[in-house]
């Protein structure tokens, strides 16, 4: 047995025979015979017949991936007209009185080696788009067919690099996975391995003796086993049996509701980082964003974001979401999460400090521009927006006032805002113990549980030593939820929770008892606790280690 | 000649689609439109590779130049373009 490491792709396994993908290199000739003229008047022959290709390849890949993905066929057809790729072309024909495709095939390496000089890693992978065309024009040229031949069964194919349209070309049902020695986990051949669901790794060193080789590629573990041996065989069969069991449940439950055996519903939300998220969530399924962490924008630029910016952020969330509730937590910067342009002092004790709703409502110029960026946004879909580290009335009356002043100035300018609700974050021991009063000025709390359980144990989150204090499910955690959720619903203030205990299966069953309305997970922890609340039975009797906490 | 500025929203920056779909607008339209960045690096709007070229990022900003033909409709119809699509 054999064990070559590599870069995952897409977590999952894949057994099967390897065999090596060959291209057929075509023989270009360097020195025409023909005048220029005739030669250009070839390669645009074949230029035309290799846009039609792609045309095809477009309607194919439309069917099997989806429009999103196809998109860089037709990308591929506007390279093949890109001015100054024709003109290179052209110049080199003139000039070197060289071959068509000859031509093609070095303005291809030519323009490929400057997109894997660029400084993006998304730009970088541009560059084998730019070899795919021009190979393709290559072809047509040489009279080569498009691809290579496929074998009759199902394999683990491998390539030094497989293009977009190879990657598309290829017979599906005979594709077990892929394994490549070059590309990147941004290539357009990634992302469509990503969308057909096949395991596959990059950058892995193989040899030519590898094939027709059995193997194993353990994507979870980023390796391919070469000729592995029977335990290691039997044990990852039964991993992908399982793999393929969960995925059919999994996609089973897209589109039904979240509710548990005995007909209690919850929601089931997804926390975000970054607009780029949102794919996940709807991939997810998830019914609407719980928690849209607002800082990134702060914290990914030089400067005070603008609130051109922002709203242009926002509104795209809100429409993406079409009409799925966006609660948009307010700024929430200092302790751990820095921005040097804020300027903030070093603190003692920066978890007690100067963060979140305290610079809020001292820098109001900084949190109108948000405000105004928000309220300009939920014209666009349903909108929330939620204040972090709550701990006294007068803060979240401040800030309603606040957000007040920003709608009259908006309306007087006769600018659209929606309906907004507006919530808070229950993150303070403070904030739970006057939930009462807090349940009367807003519309929804989140219960925000890695700073509750922080504050509550009194137990620095950063401080690896107190891990074996920390204890994620102390009683008076749990508690604290059970009160908060209690005095919401007394006034009519609907109660969800975004902290990382909502991913907390072993705690699913308590938080739908204590009657919790929503929960809002990372988006990959969707779909689990999807299945997991439906598989639950609340009318039946309490599990009896429950029962002593609550 | 027209000028506008913008800030790219998109978290992928200007890659190949958008970069695709604004050569496709530029072709549509009757003037010259270039793109700068801050750098001074520019490129015709009408050139895909040249553009994608520049490797345009999320929170950058750039300088859209309109010249001859309808300058004003085409430079509206290009803000809009932007706020669409970027």
């Amino acid at each position: 047995m054999q064990v070559a490491t590599g870069k995952s792709i897409l977590n999952g396994i894949a057994i099967g025979p390897l065999r090596i993908y060959r291209k057929v290199e075509a023989q270009t000739c360097q020195t025409s015979s023909l005048t220029p003229a005739q030669e250009w008047e070839r390669f645009e022959t074949a230029r035309v017949s290799a846009g039609e290709q792609l045309a095809r390849l477009y309607e194919k890949a439309l069917e099997e991936v989806g429009e999103d993905n196809a998109a860089i066929f037709e990308i591929h057809q506007m390279m093949l007209e890109d001015e100054d790729y024709l003109d290179a072309v052209r110049s080199i024909i003139e000039t070197q009185g060289a071959t068509a495709e000859y031509a093609a095939s070095v303005t291809g390496e030519n323009f490929s080696a400057a997109f894997a000089a660029m400084e993006d890693e998304y730009m970088r992978a541009r560059a084998a788009d730019v070899k795919d065309i021009s190979r393709r024009v290559v072809n047509v040229l040489t009279g080569q067919e498009d691809g290579s031949s496929q074998d009759d069964q199902p394999v683990i194919l491998v390539a030094d690099d497989l293009t977009p349209s190879e990657t598309v070309q290829l017979d599906k049902s005979k594709l077990l996975g892929f394994i490549t020695r070059y590309g990147s986990s941004n290539s357009h051949t990634a992302i469509l391995a990503r969308t057909m669901n096949i395991p596959a790794l990059i950058g892995v060193d193989f040899d030519e003796s590898w094939d027709g080789q059995l193997a194993v590629l353990d994507g979870y573990n980023h390796c391919v086993y070469i000729d592995p041996a029977q335990e290691l065989l039997s044990a990852m069969t039964e991993k992908r049996q399982s793999d393929l069991k969960q995925e059919a449940l999994l996609q089973s439950l897209k589109k039904k509701a979240n509710v548990t055996l005995d007909g209690r519903e919850i929601k089931v939300y997804a926390n975000i980082g970054s607009g780029g998220d949102v794919g996940l969530v709807l991939q997810n399924d998830a019914q609407g964003i719980g928690l849209f962490r607002s800082e990134f924008l702060y914290l990914d630029s030089q400067d005070f974001p603008s609130e051109d910016y922002q709203f242009a952020v926002y509104k795209r969330v809100a429409e993406t979401m079409a009409g799925k509730r966006v609660i948009i937590r307010t700024l929430d910067i200092g302790a751990d999460k820095q921005a040097a342009y804020f300027g903030l002092d070093r603190e003692e004790n920066p978890a007690l400090g100067y963060r979140a709703i305290r610079i809020c409502l001292t820098r109001k110029d900084i949190f109108k521009t948000q405000l105004r960026a928000i309220l300009r946004a939920s014209a666009f879909g349903a909108i929330s927006v939620m204040f972090p580290m709550v701990i006294s009335l007068r803060e979240v009356r401040d800030a309603k006032e606040i957000l007040e002043e920003c709608k009259n100035e908006l309306r007087a300018q006769g600018t659209a805002i929606g309906d907004l609700e507006i919530g808070i974050m229950i993150e303070t021991p403070a904030a739970v113990m006057i939930a009462d009063e807090l349940a009367e000025e807003v519309d929804f709390f989140s219960l925000g549980t890695n700073d509750l359980t922080q504050y509550t144990l009194a137990i620095d989150r950063q401080n690896p030593r107190l891990d074996t204090f920390y204890d994620a499910h102390h009683p008076a955690v749990l508690r604290m939820i059970q009160h908060t959720v209690e005095a919401g619903h007394r006034h009519g203030c609907w109660v969800g929770l975004c902290g990382e205990l909502g991913a907390d299966q072993t705690l699913t069953e308590t938080f739908l008892r204590m009657g919790l309305d929503e929960l809002s997970v990372s988006p990959s922890a969707i779909l689990p606790l999807r299945k997991k609340i439906r598989s639950l039975d609340l009318s039946r009797t309490e599990p009896a280690g429950r029962k002593s906490e609550s | 000649m027209k000028q506008f500025q913008y800030v790219i929203t998109d978290p992928m920056g200007v890659h190949a689609r958008p970069a695709g779909l604004l050569v496709k607008a530029a072709k549509t339209v009757d003037s010259t439109l270039t793109i700068a960045k801050a750098n001074g690096k520019s490129a015709a709007a009408t050139k895909l590779m040249a553009v994608m070229g520049l490797g345009i990022k999320q929170g950058e900003t750039v300088t859209v130049t309109v010249e001859g033909g309808n300058e004003e409709a085409n430079t509206a119809a290009m803000e809009k373009f932007f706020q669409d699509n970027l």
